[in-house]
């Protein structure tokens, strides 16, 4: 629109993080394709795992949107003191360690676990918590909370005014229900459960520890086992291009229904309600939110207070891997960073062409792509040219990063566009171009964005059980893989003192992060 | 002089045109109904919106084809003219050095500039720590150093109460006097105009007419001004 000189250096910086992603999507998916044989040979365990993964997402997003939805009722017409805090609590599991909340779930539902030892009590069998239900359980657990926060941000979407004038027309509970909520779930709901459903699609670190067998076998899994068991890679690639196709299927599915933001802001606004004071009414959501909090609270307080009494003794195995990871963790956050400023400022440079949609549409790329076939994809690039377990760090920063390319765009995008709206044409009146608007304009606007990004790559790759398992041999293993040894070698107190370190270490970072885009950051 | 010779522009359905010329040291009331195309007109003149047909010039200088930044001109909006997360100081020196970076003497003219328009020793806050008033003389203050010979400003008081706006264009028309700036100001207000401005343009049914004396304007106006005066 202006005869703003065009920013070659910006560009270019935007189009090389495009390209890269592309590689890290499109040219590892190439990378596996070439070695794949053909379609014949998928076996008979092989589409086991096809069918499994798909109902096992299909239960788990319906259960965690079913179960949202009178949680998130609850929520938007609700006043009560803590309610702050619950919300806060319902984003903890985005960024939550996938290894962690197992073991948590293990300590509540598993043979031992507090459920077990209440149904001995009453002379009853333990629950078995392995297998198909199992897997649901830890998704449900992971996205139920995601489920809520993304319904209540359509709850609280519905204008004031309209419980206002439903209010003086005398409406009660069913007929709101049925004016005003009804509409507001048919929008929201598809786009919840596209998201989930994409999320356990991809699940890796939750069938690995509560699935396996023929029977609980998901394909992330079964490309795992191809690899490291048979090492067997034109089957693994075989698979890799499996869950290519499933992802790509239920993510066209997503993007038709509208994927809500992960950054919900303004969620601790209570509507005022004139129709659900009933007595009732009023135990049914106290009652429901006091299950959730139960629900998400029980299993890390178990794995705090049983981690707790372990810290000590801690072998110092554990501490070298928590200094990995953190090393992972960072290196994740700054190349998250690296990717996502550029590729957001080009979209935003190319707004209004046709270029900017392919950019951005580049970004989201990763949200389709599994991190397992890209670290197989990687693991086939590199074999010929490194020793790849020198590179499993390095590695599982890289496909993180990518991995957390989409929420962080979700969030520079939006901002970005807001700065430029706001301050755009008084930087241009002013002349302030390149290395200048990056520093006077850009970067301050992007703060609270630039710092959520961070904080969420860096908690994402703190806690990563995936590419890292293919990679690494024992002499390099990050937290969440020593972690997953300790169990697997039945040392459950060290795994106990290893799962708190790593939840502290992983809200700690995404704390520090988040937080530093906030302080004093103006309004 | 500034100048639109045949000037076209075209927004969407919306179409300005401007044939007109500002003599030097002008202070120029740009009014007419809202959706008339003062806007446009300004924003043609700043350099955010490239006309169809014709050009703008200031002298022997023709400006179409510069960027924002690189024309003559400074502009004062009607809001969001001043960086929220840079203290007084620095948006201030904004005008000096779009880079910011300050040598103790840009610092010193800075802190000079805001003593001119009564802000002296507030170089330190953040603007949301200053009252309206006080933030649009930031934006003066700004103006002043970037000593640009045109200045246009688009409403830019229009948020401020009656007392403090007519404190704040006469404000205006005495930093232009003493700088000798050729300045645009669109305004709601006939007062506003009467005012301060030597010259009025008329923007109405999608053309900007050639600026007329202020007195001789009002004294008979046209049957657009009527019009838009009621």
């Amino acid at each position: 629109m202006s005869a703003r000189p065009v920013l070659e250096a910006q560009h270019r910086a935007g189009a090389a993080a495009a390209a890269l992603v592309l590689a890290l999507t499109l040219g590892t998916l190439a990378a596996v394709a070439l070695r794949a044989e053909a379609p014949a040979a998928l076996g008979m365990a092989d589409w086991a795992a096809v069918r499994f993964t798909v109902t096992q997402a299909v239960l788990s997003a319906t259960l965690s949107c079913l179960l949202a939805i009178p949680v998130a009722r609850a929520l938007a017409r609700r006043r009560f003191p803590g309610r702050g805090l619950l919300v806060t609590l319902l984003g903890a599991p985005f960024i939550l360690p996938v290894i962690v909340a197992v073991l948590g779930l293990l300590a509540v539902f598993g043979r031992a676990g507090l459920v077990s030892q209440g149904l001995a009590f009453l002379g009853l069998p333990p629950v078995d918590i392995y297998g198909l239900h199992g897997v649901v359980l830890a998704h449900v657990f992971f996205n139920l909370p995601l489920a809520t926060r993304l319904i209540l941000q359509g709850w609280l979407a519905i204008p004031s005014e309209r419980f206002r004038l439903a209010a003086t027309l005398g409406l009660g509970p069913a007929e709101i229900a049925r004016i005003l909520e009804r509409p507001m779930l048919r929008d929201a709901l598809p786009g919840a459960f596209a998201v989930i459903f994409l999320v356990c699609l991809t699940s890796f670190a939750v069938a690995l520890t509560l699935g396996g067998g023929p029977r609980a076998t998901t394909v992330e899994l079964a490309i795992y086992q191809a690899f490291t068991y048979e090492f067997d890679l034109g089957r693994a690639a075989l698979l890799a291009l499996v869950q290519v196709a499933l992802t790509l299927l239920a993510a066209l599915f997503a993007l038709r229904a509208a994927v809500p933001a992960a950054m919900g802001a303004g969620l601790d606004r209570a509507v005022e309600r004139w129709d659900a004071g009933t007595a009732g009414l009023r135990a049914l959501d106290t009652g429901l939110l006091a299950a959730v909090s139960l629900f998400l609270l029980l299993p890390l307080g178990a794995v705090a207070a049983a981690g707790a009494a372990s810290l000590a003794g801690l072998p110092a195995s554990v501490w070298l891997a928590t200094l990995r990871s953190l090393a992972v963790a960072l290196g994740s956050a700054g190349l998250t960073l690296m990717l996502a400023l550029p590729i957001a400022l080009l979209v935003e440079r190319l707004r209004g062409r046709a270029g900017s949609a392919l950019v951005e549409g580049i970004g989201y790329l990763t949200v389709a792509a599994s991190p397992l076939v890209m670290g197989t994809g990687l693991f086939i690039l590199l074999f010929p040219l490194a020793d790849p377990a020198a590179l499993a760090l390095p590695v599982t920063a890289t496909v993180n990063a990518a991995m957390t390319l989409p929420f962080a765009l979700r969030a520079l995008i939006p901002a970005l566009r807001e700065a430029e709206a706001s301050y755009g044409r008084l930087a241009d009146s002013l002349g302030i171009e390149g290395g200048a608007r990056l520093r006077l304009l850009i970067l301050p606007r992007l703060r609270r964005a630039l710092g959520f990004s961070a904080g969420i790559a860096a908690a994402f790759s703190m806690g990563d059980l995936g590419v890292i398992a293919l990679f690494a041999n024992p002499e390099i293993a990050t937290l969440p893989l020593q972690l997953y040894r300790l169990m697997a070698a039945y040392r459950m107190d060290d795994a106990l003192g290893a799962a708190l370190v790593l939840m502290a270490a992983s809200l700690a970072l995404f704390w520090v992060f988040d937080r530093g885009g906030r302080v004093n950051a103006p309004a | 002089m500034l100048r639109l010779e045949g000037v076209e522009v075209r927004l969407g359905e919306f179409r300005l045109t401007a044939d007109l010329a500002v003599s030097r040291g002008a202070l120029c009331a740009v009014i007419g109904p809202s959706g008339s195309g003062k806007s446009t007109l300004l924003n043609t003149i700043a350099g955010f919106l490239a006309p169809e047909a014709g050009r703008v010039t200031w002298g022997d200088a023709d400006l179409t084809d510069l960027a924002p930044g690189a024309r003559p001109v400074s502009v004062i909006f009607q809001d969001q003219n001043l960086f929220p997360h840079l203290t007084v100081a620095e948006n201030v020196g904004l005008g000096l050095r779009p880079t910011l970076n300050l040598s103790a003497d840009d610092r010193a003219q800075v802190e000079a500039a805001l003593g001119r328009v009564g802000l002296a020793g507030l170089g330190q806050r953040r603007p949301a720590a200053l009252s309206g008033g006080q933030q649009s003389r930031v934006a003066l203050a700004r103006m002043l150093l970037m000593a640009r010979p045109v200045v246009l400003l688009d409403e830019p008081f229009s948020a401020l109460g009656p007392a403090l706006k007519a404190e704040m264009l006469d404000l205006v028309a005495e930093l232009a006097r003493e700088t000798g700036a050729t300045c645009l100001i669109i305004t709601h207000e006939p007062g506003d105009a009467r005012r301060i401005a030597s010259h009025v343009i008329l923007v109405d049914d999608g053309r900007a007419a050639p600026p007329v004396e202020t007195a001789a304007l009002f004294a008979d106006p046209p049957e657009a001004l009527r019009r838009y005066l009621g």
